[in-house]
């Protein structure tokens, strides 16, 4: 009985029937894709993206120069050069980071003692020439103030965990 | 009279079924395979070497790009490692996430192997409802580490980061109904183990679908019985671990045989093939799958009836929080000199390995007690699996080949390191 259950199964292509209504199925259950540009999958608040150099709320820039990140990162993508202000205060007078160097683990984020250095949840963007790899101190403190509030928000939503 | 000569053939680097950069020298009589020679070292990057000149915790984020999809688990391996060295052992809690994650990255680099699998043999389905559950096991990635693949999630005594509470969500869109929106975000509304809880309910059922799919299908089955069979004897001698040990019959998997963390603790089967050929392999991943979702299952529960540190309390090895760091001189100077320097650990010669998803992957590590390892060595689990790759196909047709690197499972990050 079971061999001859067998042999119509092979001879109807029962299993390719069952895989086919399987596909048939998913045909009109709903689908896990979204329309990227307007609509997004949703993103952690920890995510590791873009990097950003953050201010205090006087305006002051944060970074004091510590050198932590450089020292931190494995892939020597961060480069630092630092003096003394006119008001007597360490800040950098270069800030480098190499994006295609940088391997996007987070160290440098852990390290900084003042929270200036972090990684925005911003994955979209791109580099046309060569040299623009290599954001700049001015380049990541502008990042830095125009996504103020939603850095400043993800990292009051991870800060219980760090 | 010419002398008759095989046909050679080169395969690859740049096609798509040599999975990344192997490229094969094929010798063929006909469409029969006479001889196969992989070369490597295509992606080699020196990842060995390179971290013979870093502090310890800063290689951790290049051992996910050696085999970069089975991510925590070569962290896993290293870091048990310098633990080993060190003699620190992490809070039981941080063992359990270890536990999950290395779970979770088992099911994740089955699925991309399944997908794989399926496209290189010819069924196109698979491959997207494996990239389905991918997507959410990727969530759960990025939810404790931030990042979707290159985690840098484990240190030396502990895990980075506790669990979070909260699962970021779907946000309204114009293309989506309120209704809609709310059954994407159901499995949101709580934090992460609550998302991995749903994720496990659901997991049996879609491997359920692989199977209907490819199974008992006849051309899965008319590609892969039968081809590529290692005999279990042979399969000890050429180095195998893992699946493709297991496929060939032999109970061996270091989560049983030299439980570390602890599996030991936790209740899951070992499947075996029984022939050795690649359907075999094929259904000892897809019960290695369900096992590993049965392990996860155990550890959500266990994490949520256990709340407790995630990281050891020794500051000369693991970072203070940041509050005690901003607000304490000691635990500053820690934090500067953990970022800095790093820590010097014993000298000695360890070695330590885990069950990563395509067998052993072991980190041999000589320390001369400095605040870098002295020397590194990888024990990639593929490796000898590409090295019986000539045995394998000898005799086999040329369409075969592709079958037959699939099963293997090599990745070339971890191969040419």
């Amino acid at each position: 009985m079971n061999r001859i259950g067998n042999f119509i199964r092979s001879l109807f292509l029962w299993e390719l029937l069952v895989g086919m209504s399987l596909t048939g199925r998913n045909l009109f259950a709903p689908k896990i894709t979204v329309r990227y540009p307007e609509e997004r999958t949703p993103q952690s608040p920890r995510f590791r993206g873009l990097h950003a150099l953050r201010r205090y709320a006087n305006g002051e820039e944060r970074c004091i120069a510590c050198k932590l990140c450089e020292a931190v990162c494995p892939a020597l993508a961060i480069t630092i050069e630092s003096e003394q202000r006119e008001d007597g205060t360490r800040r950098t007078t270069r800030y480098e980071i190499d994006m295609f160097k940088c391997i996007y683990c987070g160290f440098c984020e852990d390290s900084c003692p003042v929270d200036s250095i972090v990684e925005t949840r911003i994955f979209e963007y791109h580099f046309e020439n060569r040299p623009e790899q290599i954001l700049g101190k001015q380049q990541l403190l502008a990042i830095g103030d125009k996504y103020e509030a939603m850095i400043a928000q993800d990292k009051a939503l991870d800060a219980p965990y760090r | 009279m010419p002398e008759i000569q095989n046909y050679t053939m080169n395969f690859g680097p740049q096609h798509p079924a040599a999975h990344g950069v192997l490229r094969l020298v094929l010798e063929l009589d006909g469409e029969v395979i006479q001889r196969a020679d992989p070369h490597v070292g295509l992606l080699h990057r020196a990842t060995e070497k390179l971290a013979e000149n870093k502090p310890f915790n800063q290689s951790i984020g290049y051992m996910d790009r050696l085999d970069y999809v089975s991510m925590m688990c070569n962290e896993h391996g290293y870091v048990l490692a310098i633990e080993k060295l060190l003699g620190i052992e992490p809070p039981l809690r941080a063992q359990y996430i270890r536990v999950m994650f290395d779970e979770i990255t088992r099911i994740l680099n089955h699925l991309m192997w399944l997908g794989a699998h399926g496209l290189d043999i010819g069924a196109m389905t698979v491959f997207l409802y494996c990239f389905r559950e991918r997507e959410a096991l990727m969530d759960c990635y990025e939810a404790v580490s931030g990042a979707r693949m290159h985690a840098t999630y484990y240190r030396p005594g502990g895990v980075a980061r506790e669990l979070p509470d909260y699962m970021p969500q779907y946000q309204p869109s114009p293309y989506r109904s309120k209704r809609e929106l709310e059954r994407m975000n159901a499995a949101r509304q709580g934090g992460l183990l609550d998302f991995i809880e749903a994720f496990t309910d659901s997991f049996p059922s879609r491997v359920d679908e692989y199977e209907t799919l490819l199974t008992d299908n006849r051309i899965w089955k008319q590609r892969l019985v039968g081809i590529g069979v290692v005999e279990p004897e042979r399969a000890i001698e050429l180095g195998f671990t893992g699946p493709m040990l297991r496929g060939s019959g032999v109970e061996w998997d270091l989560r049983k045989m030299q439980p570390y963390e602890v599996y030991d603790r936790l209740d899951f089967d070992i499947p075996v093939g029984v022939t050795g050929d690649c359907y075999d392999r094929y259904l000892v991943r897809v019960e290695e799958m369900r096992q590993s979702n049965r392990i996860i299952r155990q550890c959500v529960d266990w994490l949520r009836a256990n709340p407790g540190p995630v990281m050891l309390d020794n500051h000369k090895v693991t970072p203070p929080r940041r509050e005690e760091m901003k607000g304490d001189m000691e635990s500053l100077i820690h934090h500067f000199k953990l970022f800095t320097e790093g820590y010097s650990v014993p000298a000695g010669e360890v070695y330590a390995a885990v069950e990563a998803p395509k067998g052993e992957f072991g980190v041999y590590l000589i320390s001369d007690g400095a605040n870098k390892p002295y020397r590194l060595k990888v024990r990639p689990p593929g490796f000898p699996h590409l090295a019986a790759m000539d045995e394998m196909v000898r005799g086999h047709m040329l369409a075969d080949v592709v079958a037959v690197i699939s099963t293997l499972d090599v990745v070339f990050g971890e191969i040419d390191r």
